[in-house]
């Protein structure tokens, strides 16, 4: 049975090398692709269900006792973020076929991009710190393909940048594995947990934390380290753009919600009051980048970094609702902006721009887009009923409750500024005078490519208007974060 | 012996951020390269070196080498080799695309 959870990271990595033997054959690699990703949701959903039914499952690979061996764990965290993660892969997969060119497309688009639900599924799902290490290099290595696939000039220039600044992260991660390795003896997160535990992380431990979130901030844009962020997230196709920004910066955002609720949550005053003040700046430069630019692709990609200051502020809150309110708002944005990404791909296509000075009026040839947009741009702002206040209401009783004033205020100014950065799209891009468009014949593809963000975006309208199905979940799983002895003790079995 | 291996690493890391904070993209590469061997060298000081024991743990050994190590850089230097090769493919397009090599020519700040 508790093989189950290793299927999230199997299904899409056999998937990945199928579809390599078919990538010639155009509408075949589609349609087995489209099949396959559906299939993982379905899968997923299943693993999803047992766990929900039956607590933690926990698989010793090859029979290898809990601290010895390589172990995953699928708990309610990670197991939901799996799912949500692939319900974003099966809007993208029926996105792609339409978005991409056919070069791109008969370049092992497909592979890629199982290789990289396989990478993100299983930074997720492992139990052991150094195979979270090896996870990021299968995630990042597919998304190293996916940022060139294209072969743009611009495209080139800004994946030099994006790979290198991963290669020295990656390297200071293993690093301080090595560090932590040496302190801990040990690998499996469980028992690192209780060992620093133990000695109640004292003497050189905080380090190596400060070091470790060091390095999942540089792949989470934390301020100060998200200067990489914007230009490579808005130079590939609209599709690996939102590959990478529903994903991506949430991996790393997972592992610093898993390492500081599970193993550093000894030193909070230090620890989690840094966040703060870092989820605070990383709030506000997020947004001023977002007004700084007329770039439609820009001013999205940047609005993944405020995003990000909100889920870390949950963190450094460190209260079971704030922490719950972290967990939902990661739900959320992992959709919303996977709508969003996609969104903004349409509108640059059918406007044959990204620059929002050059487009006006289209939403008198594309009404549903325009209030798809419009609908999106309400929930990423937080107006209720969306899903998007509930996260930030959750994460704001926690900082009032906590008398953390001044990130509150920082989240509900950068809330307003993020609405207005998105509306500035909506009020040039869809109002204003009736322009002739500049392609006509691409309204067919336009529309097909509408329906896959449709159903993100209700999905979103559901986990919003439907608070209360999901509430006691997220609310549990909260609680089970600031408890790690049930995860420690689900792993070692004591 | 770990002094000795914690020095090399240090000097690997030192050459290593050096050669990053250069312009030209083969010698960035060549600094992560050498960061990497740093860091692995550094995973093998941090289990203890024992010279002339076994890495393996039996009833009959009595000293032997902490083997976890040894997997851990097996498994990171798989990974970088991939990756300097990666690099090294993609550092020869970008520069063959873009016509400079020269890291400060590829800031990139007009909008496309």
């Amino acid at each position: 049975m508790s093989n189950l959870i290793s299927l999230p990271i199997v299904l899409p990595l056999l998937a990945g090398i199928i579809v390599a033997f078919l990538a010639n054959n155009k509408p075949l690699v589609r349609r087995v692709s489209q099949t396959l990703a559906v299939i993982n949701l379905i899968v997923t959903g299943f693993v999803l269900y047992q766990v929900y039914q039956n607590g933690t499952i926990v698989l010793e690979t090859g029979d290898w006792i809990a601290p010895y061996g390589i172990i995953l764990v699928g708990d309610m965290l990670s197991v939901t973020l799996a799912f949500t993660t692939n319900i974003i892969a099966v809007a993208c997969v029926f996105y792609a076929s339409k978005s991409l060119t056919d070069q791109q497309e008969s370049f092992y688009f497909y592979s890629f991009f199982f290789l990289l639900i396989t990478g993100v599924s299983g930074a997720f799902i492992t139990g052991d710190i150094f195979n979270l290490f090896v996870f990021f290099e299968v995630l990042l290595m597919a998304s190293y393909g996916l940022i060139v696939l294209g072969n743009g000039k611009a495209q080139l220039r800004e994946s030099m940048k994006y790979v290198l600044i991963n290669v020295f992260s990656s390297m200071l991660f293993v690093t301080t594995v090595a560090f932590l390795y040496s302190v801990v003896g040990t690998l499996n997160m469980a028992h690192i947990a209780q060992r620093v535990q133990e000695v109640e992380q004292q003497g050189v431990l905080t380090t190596i934390g400060i070091l470790l979130f060091f390095v999942f901030a540089t792949k989470a844009a934390v301020f100060p380290l998200y200067y990489w962020l914007p230009r490579s997230y808005s130079v590939p196709n609209p599709v690996v753009s939102t590959l990478f920004g529903a994903l991506l910066t949430k991996v790393g955002i997972y592992s610093i919600l898993r390492v500081f609720t599970l193993i550093f949550a000894w030193e909070a005053d230090l620890t989690h009051t840094l966040f703060i003040y870092l989820a605070a700046f990383t709030m506000i430069f997020g947004v001023v980048g977002a007004l700084s630019t007329n770039n439609i692709k820009l001013i999205m990609a940047y609005n993944i970094i405020p995003a990000v200051g909100f889920m870390l502020m949950g963190i450094g809150i460190f209260t079971e609702t704030s922490i719950s309110g972290t967990v939902y708002y990661l739900i959320h944005d992992m959709i919303i902006k996977g709508a969003f990404f996609l969104l903004i791909g349409v509108i640059a296509y059918v406007a044959g721009t990204s620059d929002l000075k050059k487009m006006s009026g289209l939403i008198h040839h594309y009404p549903v887009l325009g209030w798809f947009f419009f609908i999106a741009t309400l929930v990423l702002a937080g107006i209720p009923p969306f899903s998007g206040f509930i996260g930030k209401l959750l994460l704001i009783q926690g900082g009032l409750a906590q008398e953390q004033i001044f990130i509150v205020i920082a989240a509900l100014v950068s809330s307003l500024l993020i609405l207005f950065s998105m509306i500035r799209i909506f009020i040039q891009g869809f109002w204003g005078e009736k322009t002739e468009l500049a392609h006509p014949e691409r309204k067919r593809a336009a529309h097909q490519m509408t329906w896959p963000i449709g159903i993100l975006l209700s999905l979103s309208v559901l986990l919003g208007v439907g608070a209360e199905w999901f509430y006691p979940s997220v609310e549990w799983i909260g609680e089970y974060l600031m408890n790690p002895e049930i995860y420690i003790d689900s792993v070692l079995k004591e | 012996m770990e002094i000795i291996m914690a020095v090399l690493a240090g000097i690997l890391f030192t050459t290593a951020v050096y050669n990053l904070l250069q312009k030209q993209m083969l010698r960035i590469i060549i600094g992560t390269a050498l960061l990497s061997h740093g860091a692995h060298l550094f995973i093998l000081t941090m289990g203890e070196l024992k010279r002339g024991a076994p890495p393996i743990l039996s009833e009959e050994v009595e000293q032997y080498t902490d083997p976890l190590p040894q997997a851990l850089i097996l498994t990171s230097i798989v990974i970088s080799f991939g990756i300097t090769s990666l690099l090294l493919v993609l550092a020869y397009r970008a520069s063959k695309k873009n016509g400079t090599d020269n890291m400060e020519q590829l800031r990139g700040n007009e909008y496309e």
